[in-house]
């Protein structure tokens, strides 16, 4: 037994390897380039020590982005969130066209994000874009949606929205499908209308796969980036700049490589605690206490 | 030399080589005109032999740069058997692109096209161009500003292929327009006319926005202007308050002083061009404020616009065979400042003749690879890219992205014969940069280390105030804190030692 318990591992251990390598050395070489000060001017891994962290501890716009990334990606998460449940319950019992239109619901996931952002800009261009005709129609005027703060948020937020809820909607749908026929049957003999099987029987059946699909989309809400470059540039003045775009401008456009490493690390612990406490508050919430 | 000139003295060459028994070769299948003879020319080119040996460029993407660099490519690789590689990155992951290859000690390209504004980054990778190539009929006649920017330390390490300036564009159609000039003095109680200070610029955006003027059906807007944070806005700024900073009698640095390295981004005269910025900004276009270089090229070219200032694009654009307000358009230099700020009195100092200070903006140059072990190939393929008979083909092409940087460029026939320009316009606009080229009181770009740190900050600051996020002065007292660290972070020698060659050039020493 204790042989072939050997054989396992020795068969085994080049993928462990290959793993750790893909998951281990980029982050360790970040770590090491976070205490280095190179840039344009001084190029390799010199030792600084922790001056890139003493810096990005006073950097004001990076705790910025940091808040502003938290408020766009659980807006958007939220959202994305109630309109994903949503559809995934008028799909589930849907039967007619139910094939056709869970595809039509798939597409624009199924886009690529920066296209789709291109689209989205030209859809908001505030002289040539349709989104303003169409506020015009409706008596609403020009509306700044990319040079006002407010507004380019919003946009943000949308586009997420319109890109990411079919995810949602996608492993909700098979939570959904995967749930037991048998406390339904129980609820409609006790009389149990819509509402209160939903709020009863539905919801908190789907509680696991709910805080599941939740903290995927804010893993992944937490790397906007693409959309935020695209359509806002991080504009008006900072006003749409994410951690994830603030990171990219003081590494690839400003060639500060040293400091945008130290960033890196530090967004990445952050983030994995404040997802480990959302996650856990959100398991503690919807599951345990069998909401 | 003027165009005409030159087209004769082709001719008589032609002529002379075919009296004498010696027929040249044809070039015309390449898409000249005619080779015009030299160390750089067609035949001189055709002359050589690189067969078997292999050429690596990076440049831009297509069209701009991106387009005549692999067009020449491939005739260069006809004419010598070479194999030329070109790979095309897009403008925002340029710089990285050519920095990694030379931070990591990689041979990875011969010649390299880049904005010439990195010279202080990339410097240390260059090699000279050679004197044989310097003293070639293209770059002896190259105008003062583009050899100037070709150079650090006094030594040419860059090949001029291009020239780039920021001046005024125009409508000249609703300028001379007596209902328009009526409605304009009605509103301001002034005659209309091209504006000679940024103030008077912002009056006339003002009057000329949110209304049809044009008669298309849609409303237009007085002013088109680069604002978007990461899409070249610093360009804009630095156009808008080089006036009122740069005061042709102070000498020792425009962004810092010299001396002591302390930066001057917040000083009142940058403060003052940053105001008037925002307050331009509530009378763009909707959605101005977002308006990167495409956007504000469009906006005038199209006709949205009355007014712009930029690069040479929006002109060409304006001047496209389709475009509906061709020849109905007039360059001028840069609005000027009837107050501007003397840093040695610290005082305003009051013009009767608005100062004007040329923007000479960064453009787009070539350089070769000092790690290059195909350095003779490499400066024949820029030598070829830039030969007389191309440039000429290439200023013809808007979208090439080429524009005029030598003296023969700077002659109204040139645009009236072949590109139909109506001889005013041609001369508005030959005169316009030519007079770029003898100002004393020039601003270039800031070419040191870390530029783009530097630049990023300022866009940021800039950005803020357009936003409303913060006032002028708080977002420039801002800019100059992140400066006075970025210079600490480098080293103030590093910096100084670089920047006293840009000083060196705007104190015409």
């Amino acid at each position: 037994m204790q042989g072939l318990t050997r054989y396992k591992l020795l068969f085994l251990l080049p993928g462990l390897l290959i793993l750790l390598g893909i998951i281990l050395f980029p982050l360790i070489f970040t770590i090491r380039v976070s205490f280095s000060g190179w840039d344009a001017i001084r190029p390799g891994l010199d030792w600084i020590g922790g001056t890139n962290y003493g810096r990005l501890f006073v950097d004001g716009r990076f705790w910025q982005s940091l808040s502003r990334l938290g408020a766009i990606a659980l807006t958007s998460v939220m959202f994305e969130y109630l309109f994903g449940f949503g559809l995934a319950l008028l799909v589930w019992h849907q039967v007619r066209f139910r094939r056709i239109t869970r595809v039509l619901f798939l597409i624009p996931m199924m886009t690529t994000p920066v296209v789709m952002a291109v689209i989205w800009r030209t859809i908001f261009h505030e002289s040539l874009g349709p989104a303003n005709d169409i506020a015009g129609m409706l008596g609403l005027g020009t509306i700044p949606w990319l040079t006002h703060s407010v507004w380019a948020t919003v946009v943000v937020i949308l586009v997420d929205v319109w890109q990411w809820t079919p995810f949602m909607f996608l492993l909700l749908l098979a939570g959904l499908l995967s749930l037991p026929k048998e406390p339904f049957l129980a609820a409609a003999i006790d009389g149990a209308g819509p509402i209160r099987t939903f709020f009863n029987v539905t919801f908190p059946a789907m509680a696991p796969i709910s805080v599941g699909a939740l903290i995927i989309r804010l893993i992944e809400a937490s790397k906007i980036m693409e959309t935020v470059y695209v359509i806002t540039s991080g504009g008006p003045g900072t006003s749409t700049e994410t951690s994830s775009y603030y990171i990219f401008i003081r590494g690839l456009r400003d060639f500060q490589i040293g400091y945008a490493a130290a960033l890196s690390v530090t967004y990445l612990v952050i983030m994995i605690v404040l997802l480990t406490i959302i996650a856990k508050i959100l398991t503690n919430t919807l599951v345990k206490s069998g909401v | 030399m003027k165009l005409k000139q030159l087209l004769s003295a082709v001719s008589a060459l032609a002529i002379a080589s075919t009296s004498t028994g010696y027929a040249q070769e044809d070039y015309s299948r390449f898409g000249i005109e005619a080779d015009v003879p030299g160390m750089c020319s067609y035949a001189s080119i055709d002359a050589k032999d690189y067969s078997s040996r292999t050429l690596n460029i990076i440049t831009h993407a297509i069209p701009v740069i991106g387009e005549p660099t692999a067009l020449h490519a491939q005739q260069f690789e006809e004419l010598t058997g070479a194999k030329v590689n070109v790979v095309h990155v897009p403008f925002g992951d340029l710089f990285q692109r050519i920095l990694i290859p030379f931070q990591t000690n990689q041979n990875a390209y011969d010649v390299l096209f880049y904005a010439s504004l990195w010279v202080g980054d990339l410097n240390r990778y260059l090699e000279p161009v050679p004197q044989a190539y310097q003293d070639a009929s293209g770059i002896q006649d190259v105008t003062r500003n583009y050899i100037d920017v070709a150079k650090w330390d006094g030594q040419m390490i860059q090949y001029p292929m291009d020239g780039d300036r920021h001046y005024l564009k125009y409508r000249t159609d609703i300028f001379s327009n007596p209902e328009m000039q009526e409605r304009f003095k009605s509103e301001t109680g002034r005659d209309l006319s091209i504006p000679a200070t940024w103030e008077e610029y912002n009056e006339v955006a003002r009057v000329f926005s949110g209304w049809d003027w044009s008669g298309n059906g849609t409303n237009n807007f007085g002013s088109a202007e680069v604002a978007k944070r990461d899409d070249l806005m610093f360009s804009a700024f630095i156009s808008r308050a080089a006036a009122f900073a740069k005061h042709p009698d102070v000498k020792g640095g425009f962004f810092f002083d010299l001396e002591t390295m302390e930066p001057l981004i917040n000083s009142p005269g940058f403060v003052r061009g940053l105001e008037l910025f925002v307050e331009a900004s509530k009378d763009w276009a909707p959605g101005g404020a977002n308006f990167g270089l495409g956007d504000e090229i469009f906006s005038f070219g199209g006709g949205q616009a009355l007014m712009s200032y930029s690069w040479d694009d929006a002109f060409i654009q304006a001047q496209q065979s389709d475009s509906p307000i061709r020849n109905n358009v007039a360059a001028a230099p840069l609005p000027g400042a009837s107050e501007v700020w003397n840093r040695d009195t610290g005082q305003w100092d009051t013009f009767d003749e608005p100062n004007r200070a040329p923007y000479i903006t960064w453009g787009w140059t070539s350089a070769v690879s000092n790690r290059s072990q195909n350095q003779d190939m490499a400066f024949d393929y820029l030598c070829f890219f830039s030969n007389e008979a191309n440039t000429l083909s290439d200023l013809q092409i808007g979208r090439f992205g080429v524009n005029p940087y030598r003296k023969s460029h700077f002659d109204a026939a040139l645009w009236t014969e072949k590109l139909g320009w109506d001889a005013d316009l041609a001369a508005s606009y030959v005169e316009t940069l030519s007079s770029m080229d003898s100002s004393q009181n020039r601003v270039f770009d800031l070419r040191v280390p870390g530029v783009s740190q530097f630049m990023s900050s300022m866009a940021t600051g800039v950005a803020s105030a357009i936003a409303g996020q913060m006032e002028p002065q708080a977002a420039l007292d801002q800019v100059a804190k992140e400066w006075a660290q970025i210079v600490e972070r480098i080293g103030a020698d590093t910096v100084r030692d670089a920047y006293a060659s840009v000083v060196a050039l705007e104190d015409n020493l």
